[in-house]
């Protein structure tokens, strides 16, 4: 993609061919704007196209094995550890860094920041694609995938905190796919759909808020179903919940930094100059809600510790490796933000997002599978599981990629696009 | 009766948190109301372990009430108890069996003793309280019942048992359900028999009768030999209660036999408590705490654009 820029390509960003009234079709808008030839050498140019190729070839096959197979065939079938990788990361560690939607939904419509709009569609998408395949990861893991919907009209078990998760994570998906069709109509051409959007957008980020501080929450709550499973410095049964939401906060917008500079990185031809321009700035703001988010959650970390009294656990070897996951994963990122904000430096601050991301599996791998029956013994993942986890995610990749290429996501529309 | 209250309240609060009807007020209702505490007159089962002597015979009873697949090895070889699997321990319940026995050699004792393992059928059970489809029954006669029918296999029910008992069948790509002793409801305790295992054993290890009358049963053997029994009835208080109790001999404590001693007396579902009652709450309170936000933040521009509008 990047040779044709150079060579003076630009990509679709208009209803219309320049310079005259026929509309664009939608197989151009699809291509955008090249012939499927062109489309196609851009494909195989492009090396990580081959790397995803690879994964697929390895990937699919097992996948189809785990569907015709079963569970049993794809993981060690363990009762002990019921969930797996498919869930401690597809679940607990997407859905955090999926965050991002509803703090930017919240800055921007909500308290009138407009200085985070060029950003804005950046997490909603983060948002609504982290979710997607988190539930993408769930139908993996699910032993009758078919009956996904149960829970919503069959045979309802509302007292249970994976109801609350269902029902939020469907109920947000809508919001968040409804909060995305402005990106699309504007594409499309559509008028209706983008002013009705725009006319309860409020409520739609309202509902955002409640959905995924809920939803967040009680991620960490479905672990305290397991107070003698999960080690008591991970366990906090009056916290948990609150542990989950607010780590989710600067992982959502540490992961958008993540996104949005590899955006810059890679897909430089598909940001416009409003996105560039003021993306320093963005990050640095972005930068400041997570430090602020991160010291939070270090108070209540750390609370959560005396309230249950257990200092003395900090010195066994599982204790050992609590300090390390509090120092690497929000502390460090901590000081990072600080320095980053204090001396405008942007490198710095993605540095520190970078880390905070990893920092955020750390804790959520921690907590449904390292630190899991830690006094039974450690399991490690079956290497199928694995790979199966692995083209799961390049999926999101793709579509990630796919999207960000076409919808007014990293650009703005040109034209009526009022 | 009045118990059962504190349950449909949380259904009740969960509910409206999906329809985001409003439950103003009932915050902290959750924790005021008492614990459901189980049917009154449930049947339950008072295991003896000082009596057993490891015949497995219990097992093979169950295999065949519950047409289990045939065991890997035979029921009547007895190297099983010296098996160990993954992480160094003995056998436990899986797909193909909902009971097993298991051996303990114990410091300073002369016979090892062994410790028959199986659902305990709680009184107010991990499963059920986390199953989001609501698969499994507590019913009035004390057993822990299972729908497969309904069952997506999410398997947030084995996290939550405390007991590690719940086991999947993994092995099936169509129909993969739950297995766990279900104390052979259907077949036995809805006509007011007892278990296959606890007819089948010929020590007389198991007692089944009402759970209350149990209780005093244990007590008073204890009593009656003090010296033998350790004065803990295993699964009296823990998490809750359960149906099946235990009782040991003094020199082999509780803990030395596989049990866990640090479960606690609450109930499973005490724990996410917490959680359940912040539900409400964050329904009732952040709409209109975010819009004031929206109005705070916004109030500017709006004044700019009535000025320029007037
Ligand atoms: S049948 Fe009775 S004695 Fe034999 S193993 Fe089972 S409980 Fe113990
Ligand atoms: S022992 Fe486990 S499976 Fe049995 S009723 Fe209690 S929580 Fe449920
Ligand atoms: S695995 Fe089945 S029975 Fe267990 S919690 Fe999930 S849906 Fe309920």
């Amino acid at each position: 993609m990047k040779t044709y820029v150079t060579q003076g390509f630009e990509p679709i960003d208009t209803l219309k061919k320049p310079g005259s009234d026929t509309p664009w079709t939608l197989k151009e808008k699809l291509l955008l704007g090249l012939s499927s030839g062109e489309y196609v050498k851009q494909l195989v140019r492009n090396p990580f196209n081959w790397i995803l190729a690879i994964i697929y070839a390895v990937g699919i096959p097992i996948i189809l094995g785990r569907f015709y197979y079963g569970l049993g065939w794809v993981t060690h079938s363990s009762y002990d550890y019921p969930w797996g990788l498919f869930l401690g990361w597809g679940l607990f560690c997407m859905v955090p860094l999926s965050a991002s939607g509803f703090m930017l939904g919240t800055t921007v419509e909500l308290f009138g920041r407009k200085d985070f709009k060029p950003i804005e569609r950046l997490g909603l998408l983060n948002g609504l694609l982290g979710y997607f395949f988190a539930v993408m990861f769930l139908q993996a893991d699910l032993g009758q995938p078919w009956r996904l919907i149960y829970p919503m009209f069959v045979s309802l078990g509302p007292a249970a905190v994976l109801f609350l998760v269902a029902w939020h994570v469907a109920t947000y998906l809508t919001v968040q796919v409804a909060e995305l069709v402005p990106a699309a109509s504007e594409m499309m051409g559509w008028k209706a759909p983008k002013k009705f959007v725009k006319s309860i957008v409020l409520g739609l980020t309202v509902a955002g808020i409640i959905l995924s501080t809920l939803h967040q929450g009680a991620l960490g709550a479905l672990f305290t179903y397991a107070p003698g499973k999960v080690h008591p410095l991970w366990y906090s049964y009056s916290f948990q919940w609150f542990h989950f939401f607010c780590s989710s906060i600067f992982a959502g917008l540490s992961m958008l930094i993540v996104v949005s500079t590899l955006s810059k990185w890679f897909l430089k031809w598909r940001c416009d100059a409003d996105f560039l321009g003021s993306l320093d700035r963005i990050t640095l703001g972005l930068s400041k809600g997570a430090s602020l988010a991160l010291i939070t959650y270090l108070i209540i970390k750390l609370t959560a510790v005396a309230h249950d009294n257990e200092w003395g656990l900090l010195f066994t070897g599982w204790g050992q490796w609590y300090i390390f996951e509090l120092s690497f994963g929000v502390i460090l990122p901590l000081i990072l933000y600080t320095v980053a904000i204090r001396n405008q430096s942007v490198a710095v601050a993605r540095f520190a997002a970078l880390i905070a991301v990893l920092g955020i599996l750390l804790n959520r791998l921690n907590t449904a599978l390292i630190t899991f029956n830690w006094n039974l013994y450690q399991e490690i993942p079956h290497w199928r599981e694995i790979v199966i986890t692995v083209t799961i995610y390049a999926t999101y990749i793709l579509v990630y990629r796919a999207v960000l290429y076409r919808l007014p996501i990293l650009y703005t529309w040109k034209g009526e696009s009022k | 009766m009045k118990r059962l209250n504190r349950r449909s309240f949380l259904k009740g609060g969960l509910a409206s948190g999906v329809t985001a009807a409003a439950v103003t007020g009932s915050v902290g209702k959750a924790d005021a109301a008492g614990d459901f505490g189980g049917y009154p007159d449930s049947m339950g089962v008072l295991v003896d372990l000082t009596k057993c002597i490891g015949c497995r015979t219990c097992e093979a009873a169950c295999n065949k009430e519950q047409n289990l697949p045939a065991p890997d090895k035979p029921f009547t070889d007895m190297s099983v108890h010296d098996e160990v699997r993954h992480g160094g321990l003995p056998r436990r319940t899986s797909e193909k069996a909902y009971t097993v026995v298991n051996k303990y050699e114990v410091e300073g004792r002369e016979h090892p003793l062994f410790r028959k393992v199986q659902c305990n059928h709680c009184q107010e059970p991990g499963c059920l309280t986390s199953c989001f489809v609501n698969a499994y029954t507590k019913t009035p006669e004390g057993a822990v019942i299972y729908d497969p029918k309904v069952c997506v296999g999410c398997r947030t029910c084995m996290i939550a048992c405390p007991f590690y008992i719940p086991a999947y069948s993994y092995s099936s790509p169509i129909n993969p359900v739950v297995k766990k002793c279900i104390m052979c409801y259907d077949t036995r305790l809805k006509f007011g028999r007892p278990p296959a295992c606890v007819e089948a054993c010929p020590q007389q290890v198991m007692t089944f009768g009402k759970r209350k009358d149990l209780i005093d049963l244990a007590h008073k053997t204890i009593k009656s030999r003090p010296s033998l029994y350790l004065d803990h009835v295993y699964g009296e208080k823990e998490v809750g209660g359960t149906s099946w109790m235990y009782l040991t001999s003094q020199d082999a404590p509780f803990g030395e036999i596989g049990f866990d001693t640090h479960l606690g007396k609450q109930p499973i579902i005490n724990y996410v408590k917490e959680f359940l009652a912040i539900v409400p709450m964050v329904l009732t309170i952040w709409p209109a705490l975010f819009t004031g936000f929206h109005l705070l933040a916004t109030r500017k521009e709006a004044k700019k654009n009535d000025e320029s509008v007037s």
